[in-house]
Order: C-alpha cells, then structure tokens, then sequence
C-alpha cells in the first residue's frame, strides 16, 4: 500500500533525475523494424514499438525500444538471423555511445585491459587468461569462471554466454586484449 | 548488530537462501545441517563479500551478516526471485542494516524494495555496491542510500548524469584515477552519489556528504587490481566493520586500509584468485584497527 501511494503521490522531484534503462535499435526499413520485433518478441524480450525522436529519423519512423541491459543478447540474437540493427542508441541520450576508451596496464608478465566497468588480465607467457574483474551484473561473475585459465585464442567470446552491458562491456575489453596480442 | 548480505551465486542451479552461512577454507555453507544446506566455492563475486565479511566478523567478535542469494548467471531470474522475496518478506527484514551487491540492475524491483526498507522503522542502513548500485543511480535514488563502493571507472559513471550503465560513460569522463576527485564532486552535484562513498582505486576515497574525509593510497600493491573480487573484499570487509556499530567514516578508511594490508600480506601476482587471499584477512583487519 505505502509502495503503492508513493507510486501516486511520492518521490515525483527524484524520479525527473533518474535515466532510462531503454535502448533504441534503429532500421532502414519498416520491415526490418517488424521483422526484428516479432523475433525478439519470440524470444521473451521486452519490446515495444516507438516512433523515434525527429533527429533519430535515419529512414525508417519506426525504433524498437528494448531493455538496454539485454543489449547483448539481443544484438547476439539479431546478428544470428541477419537482422543486425543499422544503429543501437540509449533512449536516454541518443548522442551516448558505447565506450569505446581502453586502459591498458602492463604488469610484466601480464597485461591488463580495462573498457568501461570490466577489466581483463592475461599472462603473456603463455596467452592464458588469469583474472576477470570489475562490472555488476550477474554475468560477470559466471563469465569469469568460463574464461579465467583459458588460452585467449581458445576462450569462447564473452557475448556467445553473457547477457548484459558488463558483459558486453568484457567483450571489448578482450577484443583489445586480442588485438593487441595477437597469437 | 545484525547485517544482510543481498546478492547472488553464479550458478544456474542455485535456489533463494535466506539465513546464516560459514566458512569453511575457501567454501561458503549456507543453512548448514539442513537438508536443503548448499556450499559454493569462493572465487568472485557476492561469494567474496560474504567470504571476507564472515572473516572479519569473527576478528570483530561479532555474529557473521546472513546473505539473501539465489543463482543468477545473467539471465536476471536469481536476482528478480532475490528483489521478490524481500519485498513479500519484508517484515521479516529487521536487520539494522543491509549491504546490496550483484543483482541484475532493475529500476522497477530497485524502487520497490528501497521504499519498503525505508518504511521500516528505524529505517536500515543502505550499502550497495555493483549491480544494485547501477540500479540505485539510475533511479534518481542515489542520494537515499548511505554507502556507494564504486571503483574508478564506476566513479565516472556516477557522475555521468545522463549514462544509464557503465558501457555508456562518456569519454571525456573515462579519463585515468587522478581524475577522480571531480568526479566526486560531480556525481554530488547531480545528486547521483550515495551519502557517503568509498572509492576504490590506486587511492581510496572516502567522502562524506560530498566532502572526501580520507584518501588512502599505502602500502600500494597494484596486482590486486587485475584480481577479480579484491573490490568485493573491500565492501566485505565495510559490511562486517558497519555490523560491528562502528561510525561510517571510520569504517570505510579502516576497510580501505585492511584490503591494502590484505594485498601487502599476500604479496600477490595478477594471476591470483581471491580465495588466495582469505587467510590474510585476519592479520589484515587488526594491522588496519591498530
């Protein structure tokens, strides 16, 4: 009951400062739009058919939106039936991107690389994977017992098993971690 | 006082478990000597927080927090049963304060279980660190709660006002550590930071109201960055010292300085687990309350 007035009369001057947890996949066409919808919706995502912000119009006047921390396993489910989206934005800000900074420790032996929240950390040595940190989403964890111990080149991609933008986030940070030390 | 440790376990399989745990070397017991009693390994994680506060409340001398967890490898169904079970059970909820960790961020769940802990009476104290925390800034109820452990790169998301998760922190705030003290003060200025914060880094902050109280940067030990739950320690050790009464600003600065300790005494390379490092937390915590 209390949750429930607070719902209707409480906390109005708080809830302007919070941000969505929406993103936008943006088509060129309508049909992709659809196409897109029925099979995320298929696939028990929370989606919902938007008319995109004017400057967002980039030749269709339909946008998905979608919950933005399932980012990747929709972008994985997507890609695998050739609906890649042309363009992913956050409902809160279309200007946002995606990180795309990288900061790399040298340890010696080892070699760390941090995008965003996730950090990755291999032994140059052997190539082997010793530590996953960093992130809050519950993926994190169960990707680092997957990963950690595994040859870089033999370790499956974080966004084949993670779900969330941490996991996304590790993605990055181990395709640099690959790009800079190539096999 | 009594302490809940609310997070989860990365495993599928994993049910809901509410109550006391031990541990035992490296292995949690929940609801030991029950039929329905479930171990997990310590490696990362709610399982590290939980691990290093059991730890430190028996050098303390007081009763080790309970946990609330359930399996969740992302798919959010361990985390939406955890948000369920403490708002249908939230009478049954008298702890004098509550520390939240990874759970998969939820603006809805977030803000049901925030206004049922502050309609208890006296109100718990709030602790959140990892996914929670992302779900408590995006809310716009930051200021709520009494404890953010954010690392740097989490730092900058906080003061990110229009990022709604890490993966979407602008650059130009992404910026290296000594950055961090304007981030602080911005993520204030947006009213995206809890009451007080322990910012975990190279140096660690602990600020007050916005006002950084404490910077604590020895002994330095750079490998326990890489190491994947020596945060989670860190927020493990400030759960117990808060279990134990002791004042906020006083807790987080003699966290901050245990976990240093922790890294000191095990002299770790990046390759170590955090399991390496529980039979150091002993020495550890009493070095730091000397």
């Amino acid at each position: 009951m209390i949750g429930f007035l607070r719902n209707l009369f409480g906390k109005k001057d708080d809830a302007k400062r919070g941000v969505s947890e929406k993103g936008l996949l943006l088509y060129h066409s309508t049909g992709e739009v659809i196409r897109a919808e029925t099979l995320l919706k298929e696939a028990g995502v929370a989606v919902a058919v938007k008319g995109p912000p004017p400057d967002l119009r980039q030749g269709c006047d339909m946008v998905i939106e979608f919950p933005l921390l399932e980012e990747m396993r929709i972008r994985e489910l997507l890609e695998q039936a050739g609906l890649a989206p042309m363009r992913v934005a956050a409902a809160q800000d279309h200007l946002l991107e995606p990180v795309s900074l990288y900061h790399v420790k040298d340890f010696g032996d080892y070699l760390m690389v941090r995008a965003a929240n996730m950090k990755i950390t291999m032994d140059k040595r052997d190539r082997r994977i010793v530590n996953v940190s960093g992130g809050g989403c519950p993926d994190v964890p169960f990707l680092a017992e997957t990963l950690v111990g595994k040859v870089l080149d033999q370790a499956p991609e974080p966004r084949s098993l993670g779900r969330t933008l941490c996991g996304y986030s590790l993605q990055l940070a181990f395709e640099e971690l690959r790009r800079r030390c190539p096999g | 006082m009594s302490w809940l440790i609310v997070g989860s376990v990365p495993r599928a399989d994993f049910p809901l478990v509410r109550g006391d745990y031990v541990l035992q070397g490296d292995t949690l017991i929940l609801n030991g000597r029950h039929a329905d009693e479930q171990r997990i390994r310590v490696a990362r994680g709610t399982p590290a927080l939980m691990a290093v506060a059991a730890a430190a409340a028996e050098v303390l001398g007081i009763p080790a927090p309970q946990a609330l967890v359930a399996g969740d490898i992302g798919t959010g169904e361990g985390s939406r049963a955890v948000y369920a079970h403490l708002v249908e059970n939230i009478d049954q909820i008298d702890h004098a304060g509550l520390t939240f960790h990874y759970l998969l961020p939820d603006i809805a769940w977030h803000n049901q279980v925030l206004w049922a802990l502050e309609a208890r009476n006296p109100a718990p104290l709030l602790a959140a660190d990892a996914g929670f925390m992302y779900a408590a800034k995006m809310s716009g109820y930051a200021a709520h709660y009494d404890l953010f452990t954010p690392d740097a790169g989490e730092m900058a998301f906080l003061a990110d006002e229009v990022a709604p998760h890490p993966f979407y922190t602008r650059g130009f705030l992404l910026q290296e550590e000594d950055r961090v003290p304007e981030l602080i003060e911005r993520a204030y200025a947006e009213e995206n930071a809890a009451r007080h914060l322990l910012v975990k880094g190279k140096t660690d902050y602990v600020v007050a109201q916005g006002t950084t109280v404490a910077e604590i940067s020895a002994p330095d030990v750079p490998a326990m960055e890489p190491i994947g739950g020596t945060g989670d320690s860190l927020t493990g050790l400030v759960t117990a010292l808060l279990a134990s009464g002791m004042e906020m600003t006083q807790a987080c600065r003699t966290a901050a300085l245990a976990n240093r300790h922790l890294g000191h005494l095990a002299n770790p390379t990046p390759a170590f687990g955090v399991a390496d490092l529980l039979p150091f937390v002993r020495r550890a915590l009493e070095r730091a309350l000397e």
